[in-house]
């Protein structure tokens, strides 16, 4: 890990309890949901993290506590840094602060979360589909969405299947 | 659900355009997902009063094929395939984020021949790109014989791509630990007598084009984007060093031994269509300086890792040894293990920052694996930078953003 990173991932311990992690030199960030607007313009304003390069998520279905990781990436041009921050989320409808009004490309980036996992974003200036048309039922890159295949339905598991099958609404 | 209630109103656009749009005062207009100039299936509605763009609202997802969500069904080794299917106009550089992701995650060696060999082919698929941007931003201002010159010298590199993987475009020419296999006799003779030709090129190009009244009246202070917008909205690549800051990946954060090559970062500080198309013509330069000094240096030995556990033994090796028969048996029917973890690996694609998030959970599917793609990001900017323009610059500025829709959607 660049030691760089050291005073920055000590302050948001402090700050947000904020735990930390390290796998083949770049370090992660567990951090409650609740903080994430703070911690993203504390990095951006007093820490020189200029971008959000990248969001998305995890599912870890059939865990339920957390069910969700989401996963930013911040990048600091200026001092060469990047940092892995997670927001792990409980519950099969979770729900999100948007961090929009830091980082103003995050619009597009939740968009795809709501749609593809149905974290349910707070605060945002336009939740709709972005990638799966708008009539689309289900959040595919669940764990619990079934891979374009169809299931094998069995007798004893037939109405378990029949209800996840995946459809449009009409 | 009726058809009226799928296509998208004007009521739940009501946030997105301007209340001179409810009371009718402007027009909604459809621009794509058929349009030649929005370079794939991207759709914009535009609200126009008369030939200004009052605001424009991008609809993408037409060319969405759930690739992520395919990759989590395959094998480390099967999803590689895929990745060619991502940004179409870069299949190498996409072969690579997701080798070097692989690399990473399991802690895998890569010999130096291959590394070489590798940023000569990214670097080669680069130009490739570029000239495809060249081409079809070109023509979309209506200059259309760069269309037919780019063209054809792309086809040249197509020829050494065929030679060293046996495809044009579909390459998945490199394997996590190297590459599929070394490159055939005639192969550096190949691109040595390219990049000794390609320079001649670039700079025709740059005679036809560079210094035209017509495309400079198209192009110049046309889409401004300033560096404090581009880094808060997270613009990457040859548009954000059109906007004058200095953000390489290769510099930044070398991967592949890119930090053994010298090389220089082309910037521009206007941030208007013309900063962006001479930033990406100088990086065609610095390609070939880089390809030069990789091939002048072109190291000998293996091609790829000899960690069996990752890597299969070779073809020859089959026939005499019992634990290459193991070693071949497990690799093609179950997969190798990946660690419970993940690593998030950018490289520096034609467009920006190409990312690959990819997390294993110690088996040999990846458990998730997210591409951070630069067109998805850049296209976002387009509504900001193309406000108070004409429909025709909108054209123009699509173009320069060089986006690919298949890279959008994934």
């Amino acid at each position: 890990m660049n030691p760089a990173l050291e005073p920055i991932l000590a302050d948001l311990e402090k700050q947000f309890g904020a735990s930390r992690s390290e796998f083949r030199d770049q370090a992660k960030l567990l951090l409650g949901p609740e903080h994430i607007v703070a911690a993203a313009t504390a990095l951006r304003d007093r820490h020189g993290f200029e971008m959000l390069a990248g969001l998305s998520a995890v599912d870890y279905w059939p865990q339920r506590a957390p069910r969700f990781h989401t996963v930013y990436q911040f990048k600091s041009l200026a001092k060469n840094l990047r940092l892995e921050v997670r927001v792990p989320l409980d519950g099969d409808d979770p729900e999100l602060e948007s961090i929009t009004s830091v980082f103003p490309n995050a619009d597009w980036h939740e968009r795809e979360l709501w749609d593809m996992f149905g974290l349910r974003i707070q605060n945002h200036p336009d939740l709709r589909r972005i990638l799966m048309p708008a009539d689309w039922t289900g959040h595919p890159l669940r764990k619990d969405y079934p891979l374009g295949y169809e299931e094998v339905q069995f007798s004893f598991n037939f109405e378990e299947i029949e209800q996840r099958k995946p459809r449009p609404k009409d | 659900m009726t058809l009226e209630q799928i296509e998208i109103t004007t009521e739940e656009l009501r946030h997105l355009v301007s209340s001179r749009a409810i009371e009718g005062e402007t027009i909604l207009l459809n621009m794509g997902p058929q349009h030649p100039s929005t370079h794939g299936v991207l759709r914009l509605l535009l609200e126009l009063d008369g030939e200004i763009v009052v605001n424009c609202i991008p609809d993408i997802g037409f060319l969405h094929t759930g690739i992520e969500k395919n990759m989590e069904a395959k094998s480390y080794e099967k999803v590689e395939v895929m990745t060619d299917r991502l940004d179409y106009l870069n299949t190498m550089g996409n072969n690579l984020a997701y080798c070097l992701a692989v690399e990473k995650l399991v802690d895998l060696d890569v010999p130096e021949r291959a590394q070489a060999i590798r940023v000569i082919f990214a670097e080669l698929q680069r130009i490739a790109s570029h000239f495809v941007w060249l081409a079809t931003h070109l023509l979309d201002l209506g200059a259309m014989s760069v269309f037919f010159y780019a063209f054809n010298q792309r086809e040249r590199i197509f020829d050494l791509m065929e030679m060293a993987g046996g495809q044009r475009m579909m390459t998945t020419y490199f394997r996590p630990g190297g590459l599929w296999r070394d490159v055939p006799a005639g192969w550096e003779e190949g691109v040595r007598e390219l990049i000794d030709d390609l320079p001649r090129h670039f700079e025709k190009y740059e005679a036809l084009i560079s210094k035209n009244p017509i495309f400079l009246d198209r192009t110049k202070n046309i889409g401004v984007l300033s560096a404090k917008d581009a880094l808060a909205w997270g613009v990457t690549g040859s548009t954000l060093r059109g906007s004058g800051v200095n953000y390489d990946l290769r510099k930044a954060e070398p991967y592949s031994g890119y930090e053994r090559y010298d090389f220089d970062v082309p910037l521009a500080s206007e941030g208007d269509v013309y900063a962006r198309y001479w930033v990406r013509m100088k990086e065609l330069y610095q390609s070939v300086r880089i390809i030069r000094q990789a091939l002048d240096t072109l190291p000998g030995g293996p091609f790829r890792s000899n960690n069996r556990k990752f890597v299969p033994p070779p073809r020859s090796e089959l026939g005499e040894s019992m634990e290459a028969v193991i070693h071949h048996f497990k690799l093609w029917t179950e997969g190798f293990p990946a660690p419970k973890n993940s690593v998030y690996l950018p490289v520096e694609s034609p467009r920006g920052e190409l990312g690959v998030l990819l997390e294993g959970d110690g088996g040999p599917k990846p458990y998730r694996c997210h591409w951070r793609t630069p067109s998805f990001v850049n296209l976002q900017i387009l509504p900001k930078i193309s406000k108070g323009c004409y429909v025709a610059d909108l054209v123009a500025i699509i173009g320069s953003i060089d986006i690919v829709l298949g890279d959008t959607d994934r």
